[in-house]
Protein backbone atom coordinates (compact mmCIF):
# COMPACT_ATOMS: atom_id res chain seq x y z
CA UNK A 1 0.00 0.00 0.00
CA UNK A 2 0.89 3.30 -1.01
CA UNK A 3 1.61 5.95 2.23
CA UNK A 4 1.96 9.64 0.45
CA UNK A 5 2.74 12.80 2.96
CA UNK A 6 1.74 16.13 1.58
CA UNK A 7 1.37 19.48 3.09
CA UNK A 8 -0.94 22.36 2.14
CA UNK A 9 -1.86 25.33 3.57
CA UNK A 10 -5.41 24.88 2.72
CA UNK A 11 -7.63 22.03 2.46
CA UNK A 12 -10.82 21.94 1.29
CA UNK A 13 -12.99 19.08 1.44
CA UNK A 14 -16.10 18.24 -0.72
CA UNK A 15 -15.94 20.18 -4.00
CA UNK A 16 -19.56 21.15 -4.53
CA UNK A 17 -20.55 24.83 -4.49
CA UNK A 18 -19.30 25.31 -1.17
CA UNK A 19 -15.77 23.54 -1.86
CA UNK A 20 -15.45 24.77 -5.58
CA UNK A 21 -16.01 28.62 -4.30
CA UNK A 22 -13.75 28.39 -1.05
CA UNK A 23 -10.68 26.98 -3.26
CA UNK A 24 -10.77 29.63 -6.08
CA UNK A 25 -10.43 32.84 -3.21
CA UNK A 26 -7.70 30.68 -1.07
CA UNK A 27 -5.81 30.31 -4.00
CA UNK A 28 -6.43 33.83 -5.03
CA UNK A 29 -5.08 34.55 -1.83
CA UNK A 30 -1.81 32.93 -2.80
CA UNK A 31 -2.38 29.72 -0.33
CA UNK A 32 -1.56 26.75 -1.66
CA UNK A 33 -4.66 24.67 -1.97
CA UNK A 34 -6.03 20.77 -1.92
CA UNK A 35 -9.55 20.05 -2.91
CA UNK A 36 -10.27 16.89 -1.85
CA UNK A 37 -13.54 15.04 -3.79
CA UNK A 38 -15.00 11.73 -3.11
CA UNK A 39 -16.94 11.51 -6.43
CA UNK A 40 -15.05 10.68 -10.14
CA UNK A 41 -15.82 14.67 -10.68
CA UNK A 42 -16.39 17.86 -9.52
CA UNK A 43 -19.98 20.06 -8.70
CA UNK A 44 -21.48 18.03 -6.16
CA UNK A 45 -25.32 17.92 -6.19
CA UNK A 46 -25.61 20.81 -9.40
CA UNK A 47 -24.66 18.17 -11.78
CA UNK A 48 -27.86 16.16 -11.40
CA UNK A 49 -29.64 19.82 -10.57
CA UNK A 50 -30.43 20.22 -13.83
CA UNK A 51 -33.54 22.51 -13.90
CA UNK A 52 -32.90 26.29 -13.72
CA UNK A 53 -32.37 28.62 -10.89
CA UNK A 54 -28.72 29.30 -9.91
CA UNK A 55 -26.75 32.29 -9.63
CA UNK A 56 -29.49 35.02 -10.11
CA UNK A 57 -28.08 36.82 -7.31
CA UNK A 58 -24.03 36.13 -7.95
CA UNK A 59 -24.24 36.02 -11.97
CA UNK A 60 -27.42 37.80 -12.50
CA UNK A 61 -27.98 34.74 -14.48
CA UNK A 62 -30.87 32.55 -14.03
CA UNK A 63 -28.60 29.47 -15.00
CA UNK A 64 -29.41 25.56 -15.09
CA UNK A 65 -26.93 23.77 -12.06
CA UNK A 66 -24.39 21.80 -14.84
CA UNK A 67 -23.96 25.43 -16.13
CA UNK A 68 -23.34 26.69 -12.58
CA UNK A 69 -21.13 24.09 -11.73
CA UNK A 70 -19.50 24.48 -15.23
CA UNK A 71 -18.23 28.15 -14.79
CA UNK A 72 -17.15 27.16 -11.34
CA UNK A 73 -15.19 24.18 -12.38
CA UNK A 74 -13.50 26.54 -14.92
CA UNK A 75 -12.15 28.44 -12.82
CA UNK A 76 -10.62 25.94 -10.70
CA UNK A 77 -8.45 24.80 -13.90
CA UNK A 78 -8.02 28.65 -15.21
CA UNK A 79 -6.05 28.67 -11.55
CA UNK A 80 -4.55 25.21 -11.55
CA UNK A 81 -6.00 24.53 -8.40
CA UNK A 82 -4.81 20.80 -7.35
CA UNK A 83 -7.95 18.38 -6.70
CA UNK A 84 -8.12 14.13 -5.84
CA UNK A 85 -10.95 12.53 -7.59
CA UNK A 86 -12.44 9.64 -6.02
CA UNK A 87 -10.97 10.37 -2.92
CA UNK A 88 -12.46 10.21 0.49
CA UNK A 89 -11.29 11.55 3.52
CA UNK A 90 -11.69 9.17 6.28
CA UNK A 91 -10.46 11.44 9.35
CA UNK A 92 -9.23 14.76 10.60
CA UNK A 93 -8.17 15.90 13.68
CA UNK A 94 -8.10 18.65 15.63
CA UNK A 95 -4.51 19.23 14.91
CA UNK A 96 -5.90 19.50 10.72
CA UNK A 97 -4.25 16.26 9.50
CA UNK A 98 -6.13 14.36 7.45
CA UNK A 99 -6.54 10.91 6.34
CA UNK A 100 -7.99 10.46 2.48
CA UNK A 101 -8.54 6.66 0.65
CA UNK A 102 -8.42 6.65 -2.98
CA UNK A 103 -8.93 3.38 -5.26
CA UNK A 104 -5.58 4.57 -7.08
CA UNK A 105 -3.61 6.45 -4.36
CA UNK A 106 -4.20 4.74 -1.39
CA UNK A 107 -3.66 5.61 1.79
CA UNK A 108 -3.06 9.05 1.67
CA UNK A 109 -1.67 11.32 5.03
CA UNK A 110 -2.23 14.99 4.37
CA UNK A 111 -1.67 17.98 6.76
CA UNK A 112 -3.00 21.39 6.76
CA UNK A 113 -2.60 24.62 7.88
CA UNK A 114 -6.45 25.14 7.86
CA UNK A 115 -9.07 23.46 6.32
CA UNK A 116 -12.24 23.90 4.97
CA UNK A 117 -14.80 21.47 5.67
CA UNK A 118 -17.91 21.28 2.65
CA UNK A 119 -19.29 18.16 2.88
CA UNK A 120 -22.40 19.26 2.01
CA UNK A 121 -25.54 17.36 3.19
CA UNK A 122 -27.68 14.14 2.94
CA UNK A 123 -31.39 13.61 2.34
CA UNK A 124 -33.53 12.03 5.24
CA UNK A 125 -34.66 8.56 4.46
CA UNK A 126 -37.61 6.19 5.63
CA UNK A 127 -35.62 5.28 8.18
CA UNK A 128 -35.58 8.94 9.70
CA UNK A 129 -39.47 8.78 10.06
CA UNK A 130 -39.90 4.82 10.44
CA UNK A 131 -42.63 3.72 7.98
CA UNK A 132 -43.98 0.60 8.79
CA UNK A 133 -44.23 -2.18 6.83
CA UNK A 134 -41.90 -4.41 4.24
CA UNK A 135 -39.22 -3.47 2.36
CA UNK A 136 -39.83 -3.59 -1.27
CA UNK A 137 -37.99 -1.83 -3.88
CA UNK A 138 -39.14 1.05 -5.28
CA UNK A 139 -38.60 3.85 -2.61
CA UNK A 140 -36.25 6.72 -2.81
CA UNK A 141 -35.10 9.94 -1.68
CA UNK A 142 -35.93 12.27 -4.36
CA UNK A 143 -32.78 13.02 -4.55
CA UNK A 144 -31.60 9.66 -5.48
CA UNK A 145 -34.40 9.35 -8.24
CA UNK A 146 -32.42 12.65 -9.64
CA UNK A 147 -29.46 11.14 -9.49
CA UNK A 148 -30.89 7.50 -11.27
CA UNK A 149 -33.01 9.82 -14.38
CA UNK A 150 -30.18 12.96 -14.61
CA UNK A 151 -27.02 10.88 -14.23
CA UNK A 152 -27.46 7.24 -14.95
CA UNK A 153 -30.04 7.56 -17.35
CA UNK A 154 -32.13 5.39 -15.50
CA UNK A 155 -36.11 5.99 -15.04
CA UNK A 156 -36.56 4.38 -11.62
CA UNK A 157 -40.09 4.30 -11.77
CA UNK A 158 -43.92 4.59 -13.44
CA UNK A 159 -46.46 5.30 -11.28
CA UNK A 160 -45.04 7.78 -8.55
CA UNK A 161 -46.65 8.99 -5.12
CA UNK A 162 -44.75 11.61 -3.13
CA UNK A 163 -44.35 12.40 0.34
CA UNK A 164 -43.03 15.74 1.02
CA UNK A 165 -43.87 19.17 -0.70
CA UNK A 166 -40.09 20.14 -0.27
CA UNK A 167 -38.91 21.97 -3.46
CA UNK A 168 -36.65 18.60 -4.42
CA UNK A 169 -39.92 16.72 -4.02
CA UNK A 170 -41.46 19.07 -6.38
CA UNK A 171 -38.35 19.23 -9.10
CA UNK A 172 -38.89 15.52 -9.30
CA UNK A 173 -42.76 15.51 -9.82
CA UNK A 174 -41.99 17.67 -12.85
CA UNK A 175 -39.14 15.27 -13.80
CA UNK A 176 -40.81 12.33 -13.80
CA UNK A 177 -43.60 13.48 -15.83
CA UNK A 178 -41.69 14.79 -18.09
CA UNK A 179 -40.08 11.00 -18.76
CA UNK A 180 -43.34 10.07 -19.12
CA UNK A 181 -43.80 8.29 -15.69
CA UNK A 182 -47.53 8.93 -13.90
CA UNK A 183 -46.95 10.97 -10.76
CA UNK A 184 -49.99 10.55 -8.35
CA UNK A 185 -50.12 12.99 -5.78
CA UNK A 186 -47.53 14.80 -3.55
CA UNK A 187 -48.21 14.40 0.42
CA UNK A 188 -47.35 16.88 2.81
CA UNK A 189 -47.76 15.74 6.77
CA UNK A 190 -47.92 19.82 7.31
CA UNK A 191 -50.47 21.97 6.67
CA UNK A 192 -48.94 24.07 4.35
CA UNK A 193 -46.52 23.25 1.40
CA UNK A 194 -42.44 23.43 2.52
CA UNK A 195 -41.46 24.22 -1.44
CA UNK A 196 -42.10 27.67 -3.23
CA UNK A 197 -44.31 28.71 -4.18
CA UNK A 198 -43.82 29.04 -8.36
CA UNK A 199 -42.41 25.18 -8.25
CA UNK A 200 -45.92 24.53 -6.88
CA UNK A 201 -47.38 26.28 -9.86
CA UNK A 202 -44.58 25.35 -12.28
CA UNK A 203 -44.33 21.37 -11.29
CA UNK A 204 -47.52 20.80 -10.04
CA UNK A 205 -50.02 22.98 -11.34
CA UNK A 206 -48.76 22.94 -14.85
CA UNK A 207 -49.45 19.03 -14.81
CA UNK A 208 -52.38 18.47 -12.59
CA UNK A 209 -50.79 16.75 -9.88
CA UNK A 210 -52.76 17.05 -6.86
CA UNK A 211 -50.83 18.39 -3.71
CA UNK A 212 -52.46 17.07 -0.64
CA UNK A 213 -51.65 18.90 3.08
CA UNK A 214 -51.78 17.17 6.23
CA UNK A 215 -51.69 13.58 5.37
CA UNK A 216 -48.65 11.17 5.63
CA UNK A 217 -47.52 7.79 4.94
CA UNK A 218 -48.30 4.65 7.30
CA UNK A 219 -47.16 1.79 5.58
CA UNK A 220 -45.32 0.49 2.44
CA UNK A 221 -47.44 -2.80 0.75
CA UNK A 222 -45.44 -4.95 -1.30
CA UNK A 223 -43.13 -7.94 -1.87
CA UNK A 224 -40.50 -7.43 -4.38
CA UNK A 225 -41.30 -4.09 -5.85
CA UNK A 226 -43.66 -1.70 -4.00
CA UNK A 227 -47.77 -2.30 -5.14
CA UNK A 228 -48.81 0.80 -2.92
CA UNK A 229 -48.67 3.19 0.10
CA UNK A 230 -51.35 3.61 2.75
CA UNK A 231 -52.28 7.15 3.07
CA UNK A 232 -54.02 8.32 6.36
CA UNK A 233 -54.85 12.38 7.41
CA UNK A 234 -52.86 13.79 10.73
CA UNK A 235 -54.22 15.77 13.30
CA UNK A 236 -53.02 19.18 14.43
CA UNK A 237 -50.24 17.06 16.46
CA UNK A 238 -49.20 15.16 12.91
CA UNK A 239 -50.15 12.26 14.40
CA UNK A 240 -52.47 9.72 11.86
CA UNK A 241 -55.82 10.12 12.18
CA UNK A 242 -57.47 6.17 12.84
CA UNK A 243 -60.08 5.48 10.15
CA UNK A 244 -58.98 8.23 7.52
CA UNK A 245 -56.53 5.22 6.18
CA UNK A 246 -56.71 5.25 1.99
CA UNK A 247 -54.42 2.52 0.05
CA UNK A 248 -52.79 4.46 -3.38
CA UNK A 249 -51.31 2.10 -5.39
CA UNK A 250 -48.22 3.22 -7.11
CA UNK A 251 -44.77 1.38 -8.29
CA UNK A 252 -42.41 4.47 -6.93
CA UNK A 253 -42.84 6.47 -3.65
CA UNK A 254 -40.16 9.46 -3.61
CA UNK A 255 -39.43 10.59 0.09
CA UNK A 256 -38.85 14.78 0.19
CA UNK A 257 -38.92 14.88 4.18
CA UNK A 258 -35.55 17.04 4.74
CA UNK A 259 -32.52 16.97 4.35
CA UNK A 260 -29.73 17.04 7.12
CA UNK A 261 -25.73 18.71 7.01
CA UNK A 262 -22.88 16.12 6.83
CA UNK A 263 -20.75 16.34 9.81
CA UNK A 264 -19.53 13.11 10.63
CA UNK A 265 -15.63 13.86 9.77
CA UNK A 266 -16.60 17.47 11.64
CA UNK A 267 -17.61 15.62 15.09
CA UNK A 268 -14.34 13.56 14.53
CA UNK A 269 -12.28 16.66 15.04
CA UNK A 270 -14.37 17.34 18.49
CA UNK A 271 -16.25 20.76 16.41
CA UNK A 272 -18.78 22.02 18.22
CA UNK A 273 -21.79 21.16 16.10
CA UNK A 274 -25.17 23.12 17.06
CA UNK A 275 -28.79 21.25 17.50
CA UNK A 276 -30.75 24.23 15.74
CA UNK A 277 -28.75 23.95 12.18
CA UNK A 278 -27.32 20.48 12.85
CA UNK A 279 -24.03 21.91 11.38
CA UNK A 280 -21.01 23.73 13.57
CA UNK A 281 -20.79 26.77 15.33
CA UNK A 282 -19.37 29.67 13.84
CA UNK A 283 -17.76 33.07 13.58
CA UNK A 284 -18.37 35.38 11.18
CA UNK A 285 -15.50 34.13 8.74
CA UNK A 286 -17.15 30.92 9.47
CA UNK A 287 -14.49 29.40 11.28
CA UNK A 288 -15.58 26.59 14.02
CA UNK A 289 -14.72 25.95 17.37
CA UNK A 290 -11.18 24.42 16.10
CA UNK A 291 -9.00 27.19 15.04
CA UNK A 292 -8.35 26.75 11.39
CA UNK A 293 -10.75 24.79 10.91
CA UNK A 294 -13.70 26.58 8.59
CA UNK A 295 -16.99 25.60 7.62
CA UNK A 296 -19.07 26.29 4.06
CA UNK A 297 -22.83 25.27 2.41
CA UNK A 298 -25.21 22.73 3.51
CA UNK A 299 -22.59 21.20 5.93
CA UNK A 300 -23.08 24.52 8.22
CA UNK A 301 -26.94 24.64 7.55
CA UNK A 302 -29.02 23.65 4.78
CA UNK A 303 -29.28 26.86 2.17
CA UNK A 304 -32.32 27.34 -0.62
CA UNK A 305 -30.18 29.21 -2.69
CA UNK A 306 -26.73 28.40 -3.85
CA UNK A 307 -25.41 32.04 -4.18
CA UNK A 308 -25.44 32.25 -0.29
CA UNK A 309 -23.72 28.77 -0.61
CA UNK A 310 -20.89 30.23 -2.67
CA UNK A 311 -21.03 33.27 -0.40
CA UNK A 312 -20.10 31.22 2.43
CA UNK A 313 -17.11 29.49 0.44
CA UNK A 314 -15.56 32.60 -0.36
CA UNK A 315 -15.41 33.89 2.91
CA UNK A 316 -14.18 30.51 4.37
CA UNK A 317 -11.96 29.89 1.89
CA UNK A 318 -10.31 34.15 1.94
CA UNK A 319 -9.92 33.45 5.74
CA UNK A 320 -8.82 29.82 5.76
CA UNK A 321 -5.58 31.27 3.66
CA UNK A 322 -5.10 33.79 5.81
CA UNK A 323 -5.03 31.71 9.07
CA UNK A 324 -2.35 29.38 7.08
CA UNK A 325 -0.27 32.15 6.21
CA UNK A 326 -0.59 34.14 9.68
CA UNK A 327 -2.25 36.99 8.70
CA UNK A 328 -5.46 36.75 10.49
CA UNK A 329 -5.59 40.29 12.27
CA UNK A 330 -7.58 40.26 15.61
CA UNK A 331 -6.51 36.88 17.07
CA UNK A 332 -6.78 37.67 20.85
CA UNK A 333 -7.42 41.45 20.80
CA UNK A 334 -11.09 41.32 21.73
CA UNK A 335 -13.24 38.73 23.02
CA UNK A 336 -16.07 37.01 20.54
CA UNK A 337 -19.99 37.65 21.43
CA UNK A 338 -22.42 36.02 20.36
CA UNK A 339 -25.67 35.91 17.84
CA UNK A 340 -28.49 34.98 19.17
CA UNK A 341 -32.30 34.88 18.04
CA UNK A 342 -34.24 37.47 19.14
CA UNK A 343 -38.40 38.19 18.07
CA UNK A 344 -39.86 35.92 15.04
CA UNK A 345 -36.42 34.29 14.33
CA UNK A 346 -36.33 30.56 14.12
CA UNK A 347 -32.49 29.96 13.92
CA UNK A 348 -29.99 32.69 12.53
CA UNK A 349 -26.29 32.25 11.82
CA UNK A 350 -23.40 32.55 12.44
CA UNK A 351 -23.44 32.28 16.12
CA UNK A 352 -20.24 34.44 16.66
CA UNK A 353 -18.74 37.82 16.16
CA UNK A 354 -15.54 38.13 16.27
CA UNK A 355 -14.79 41.30 14.74
CA UNK A 356 -12.83 40.13 12.18
CA UNK A 357 -14.67 40.91 8.92
CA UNK A 358 -18.12 42.04 7.80
CA UNK A 359 -20.98 40.30 9.33
CA UNK A 360 -22.85 38.06 7.03
CA UNK A 361 -26.34 37.10 8.90
CA UNK A 362 -28.43 33.97 7.33
CA UNK A 363 -31.74 33.99 8.71
CA UNK A 364 -34.56 31.52 8.89
CA UNK A 365 -37.68 33.83 9.85
CA UNK A 366 -40.84 32.07 12.12
CA UNK A 367 -43.57 34.44 10.72
CA UNK A 368 -44.74 34.03 7.49
CA UNK A 369 -45.07 38.10 6.29
CA UNK A 370 -46.41 38.86 2.57
CA UNK A 371 -45.46 42.63 2.89
CA UNK A 372 -42.17 44.80 4.26
CA UNK A 373 -40.57 43.75 7.37
CA UNK A 374 -37.55 45.03 8.89
CA UNK A 375 -34.11 43.03 11.03
CA UNK A 376 -33.08 44.65 13.76
CA UNK A 377 -29.44 43.63 14.60
CA UNK A 378 -28.43 44.46 18.62
CA UNK A 379 -31.38 45.98 19.38
CA UNK A 380 -31.10 49.06 16.90
CA UNK A 381 -27.57 48.98 16.02
CA UNK A 382 -28.66 47.77 12.68
CA UNK A 383 -31.48 47.73 10.04
CA UNK A 384 -32.77 46.75 7.30
CA UNK A 385 -36.06 46.18 5.11
CA UNK A 386 -37.09 43.51 3.36
CA UNK A 387 -39.67 43.10 0.99
CA UNK A 388 -41.20 39.55 2.54
CA UNK A 389 -40.35 36.91 4.94
CA UNK A 390 -41.25 33.19 4.63
CA UNK A 391 -40.73 30.91 6.61
CA UNK A 392 -39.27 28.30 3.86
CA UNK A 393 -36.88 30.90 2.69
CA UNK A 394 -33.42 31.89 4.18
CA UNK A 395 -33.20 36.13 4.32
CA UNK A 396 -29.44 37.42 4.25
CA UNK A 397 -28.38 40.78 6.07
CA UNK A 398 -24.96 41.90 5.39
CA UNK A 399 -23.38 44.30 8.93
CA UNK A 400 -20.52 45.98 8.41
CA UNK A 401 -17.54 45.38 10.58
CA UNK A 402 -17.71 49.30 11.10
CA UNK A 403 -21.20 49.18 12.70
CA UNK A 404 -20.38 46.75 15.18
CA UNK A 405 -17.11 47.22 16.30
CA UNK A 406 -18.14 48.94 19.45
CA UNK A 407 -20.56 46.19 21.00
CA UNK A 408 -18.83 44.63 23.79
CA UNK A 409 -22.10 42.40 24.35
CA UNK A 410 -24.20 39.50 23.30
CA UNK A 411 -27.04 40.67 20.94
CA UNK A 412 -30.25 39.18 19.19
CA UNK A 413 -31.07 39.62 15.67
CA UNK A 414 -34.99 40.12 15.09
CA UNK A 415 -37.77 40.20 12.14
CA UNK A 416 -40.34 43.14 12.99
CA UNK A 417 -43.62 43.19 10.76
CA UNK A 418 -43.43 46.77 9.14
CA UNK A 419 -47.15 46.94 9.59
CA UNK A 420 -46.97 46.57 13.09
CA UNK B 1 -68.73 40.53 -18.43
CA UNK B 2 -65.73 39.89 -16.41
CA UNK B 3 -63.12 37.49 -16.19
CA UNK B 4 -60.75 36.58 -13.81
CA UNK B 5 -57.96 34.19 -14.00
CA UNK B 6 -55.03 33.77 -11.43
CA UNK B 7 -51.44 32.94 -11.42
CA UNK B 8 -48.49 32.42 -9.50
CA UNK B 9 -45.47 34.34 -11.38
CA UNK B 10 -42.71 32.08 -11.56
CA UNK B 11 -40.41 34.49 -12.68
CA UNK B 12 -38.53 35.45 -10.38
CA UNK B 13 -38.37 33.75 -6.33
CA UNK B 14 -40.62 36.53 -5.20
CA UNK B 15 -43.65 34.12 -6.55
CA UNK B 16 -46.66 36.86 -7.20
CA UNK B 17 -50.01 36.14 -7.02
CA UNK B 18 -51.25 37.60 -10.06
CA UNK B 19 -54.87 38.32 -10.95
CA UNK B 20 -55.94 39.18 -14.52
CA UNK B 21 -59.56 40.34 -15.40
CA UNK B 22 -60.12 40.83 -18.79
CA UNK B 23 -62.87 43.48 -18.86
CA UNK B 24 -64.68 43.18 -22.37
CA UNK B 25 -61.17 44.63 -24.29
CA UNK B 26 -58.99 45.40 -21.71
CA UNK B 27 -56.99 43.52 -19.37
CA UNK B 28 -56.54 44.46 -15.62
CA UNK B 29 -53.70 43.28 -14.02
CA UNK B 30 -52.87 42.83 -10.04
CA UNK B 31 -50.78 41.55 -7.80
CA UNK B 32 -47.51 41.96 -9.62
CA UNK B 33 -44.92 43.37 -8.21
CA UNK B 34 -42.93 44.26 -11.07
CA UNK B 35 -43.64 44.52 -14.84
CA UNK B 36 -42.44 41.06 -16.20
CA UNK B 37 -45.05 39.62 -13.77
CA UNK B 38 -47.63 41.93 -16.25
CA UNK B 39 -45.28 40.69 -19.45
CA UNK B 40 -45.96 36.57 -17.85
CA UNK B 41 -49.58 36.93 -17.08
CA UNK B 42 -50.53 37.82 -20.25
CA UNK B 43 -48.33 35.05 -21.96
CA UNK B 44 -49.91 32.78 -19.60
CA UNK B 45 -53.61 33.74 -20.81
CA UNK B 46 -52.68 33.79 -24.81
CA UNK B 47 -49.92 30.81 -25.05
CA UNK B 48 -48.48 29.99 -22.10
CA UNK B 49 -44.52 28.93 -22.38
CA UNK B 50 -42.07 27.12 -20.27
CA UNK B 51 -38.20 26.47 -20.68
CA UNK B 52 -37.83 23.28 -20.97
CA UNK B 53 -34.67 20.85 -19.17
CA UNK B 54 -34.26 17.62 -19.66
CA UNK B 55 -31.63 15.13 -20.10
CA UNK B 56 -30.56 13.60 -23.68
CA UNK B 57 -28.85 10.01 -24.26
CA UNK B 58 -24.83 9.92 -24.82
CA UNK B 59 -23.47 7.40 -26.94
CA UNK B 60 -20.90 5.15 -25.33
CA UNK B 61 -18.51 6.50 -22.84
CA UNK B 62 -18.70 7.13 -18.75
CA UNK B 63 -21.14 9.85 -18.73
CA UNK B 64 -24.62 8.29 -19.78
CA UNK B 65 -27.06 11.88 -19.73
CA UNK B 66 -26.43 14.78 -21.21
CA UNK B 67 -28.13 17.83 -19.51
CA UNK B 68 -29.78 20.13 -22.14
CA UNK B 69 -32.59 23.64 -21.85
CA UNK B 70 -34.30 25.42 -25.08
CA UNK B 71 -32.71 28.33 -25.00
CA UNK B 72 -36.55 30.16 -25.24
CA UNK B 73 -39.37 28.97 -23.70
CA UNK B 74 -41.19 26.62 -25.78
CA UNK B 75 -45.58 26.45 -25.94
CA UNK B 76 -46.39 24.49 -22.77
CA UNK B 77 -48.64 21.94 -24.96
CA UNK B 78 -45.89 21.12 -27.63
CA UNK B 79 -43.37 20.38 -24.60
CA UNK B 80 -44.39 16.62 -25.07
CA UNK B 81 -44.27 16.23 -28.36
CA UNK B 82 -40.16 17.98 -28.06
CA UNK B 83 -40.04 15.26 -25.36
CA UNK B 84 -40.59 12.40 -28.10
CA UNK B 85 -38.20 13.79 -30.59
CA UNK B 86 -35.51 14.33 -27.76
CA UNK B 87 -36.40 10.62 -26.65
CA UNK B 88 -35.00 9.65 -29.95
CA UNK B 89 -31.77 11.25 -30.20
CA UNK B 90 -27.99 10.02 -29.27
CA UNK B 91 -25.32 12.78 -28.83
CA UNK B 92 -21.67 12.28 -29.51
CA UNK B 93 -18.71 13.31 -27.34
CA UNK B 94 -16.87 15.59 -27.17
CA UNK B 95 -19.61 18.16 -26.28
CA UNK B 96 -19.02 21.57 -25.21
CA UNK B 97 -21.01 23.75 -23.43
CA UNK B 98 -23.88 25.66 -24.92
CA UNK B 99 -23.74 23.34 -28.27
CA UNK B 100 -27.07 23.07 -29.93
CA UNK B 101 -28.40 19.77 -30.16
CA UNK B 102 -31.57 20.05 -31.78
CA UNK B 103 -31.90 23.05 -33.80
CA UNK B 104 -35.38 25.45 -34.79
CA UNK B 105 -37.54 22.55 -32.83
CA UNK B 106 -40.67 22.36 -33.97
CA UNK B 107 -39.70 24.82 -36.53
CA UNK B 108 -40.09 27.46 -34.00
CA UNK B 109 -36.91 29.57 -33.56
CA UNK B 110 -35.79 28.01 -30.27
CA UNK B 111 -32.66 25.49 -29.90
CA UNK B 112 -32.20 22.59 -27.40
CA UNK B 113 -28.65 23.53 -25.97
CA UNK B 114 -26.37 21.32 -24.25
CA UNK B 115 -25.77 22.64 -20.65
CA UNK B 116 -22.63 21.13 -19.73
CA UNK B 117 -19.30 20.20 -21.53
CA UNK B 118 -18.65 16.56 -21.78
CA UNK B 119 -14.78 15.53 -22.27
CA UNK B 120 -14.04 12.98 -25.48
CA UNK B 121 -12.45 10.71 -22.74
CA UNK B 122 -15.57 10.76 -20.40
Amino acid sequence: MNKKNENYDVVVIGGGSAGLSAAIEAKRNNASVLLIEREDELGGILKQCIHPGFGILQFKENLTGPEYAEKLIMEIEKLQISYLLNTLVVDISKEKKIVAISPDKGILNIKAKAIVLSMGAREKDRGSILIPGSRPSGIYTAGVAQRFININGYLPGRDVVILGSGDIGLIMARRFTLEGANVKAVYEIQDKPSGLKRNIAQCLNDFNIPLYMSKTVVEIIGKERLEGVIISDVNSNLEPVKGTEEFVKCDTLLLSIGLIPENELSKKALILVSDKTNGPFTSEIFETSVDGIFAAGNVLQIFDLVDYVSETGMISGKFASLYAKSELQNRESKKAINIMEGENIKTVFPQKFSFTSDLVLFIRPSIEVNHPVFIDVADGFFRVKRQYARIGEIMRVKVPLEVLKDLNRDFKVSLFDLKE
Amino acid sequence: MADLKKFVCIVCPLGCDIEVESIEETLLFKGNKCKKGEEFAKEELEAPKRVLTTTVKVKGGVIKALPVKSDKPILKNQIFEVLKILALLEVEVPIKIYDIILKNVLNKDVNIIATRSIKKEE
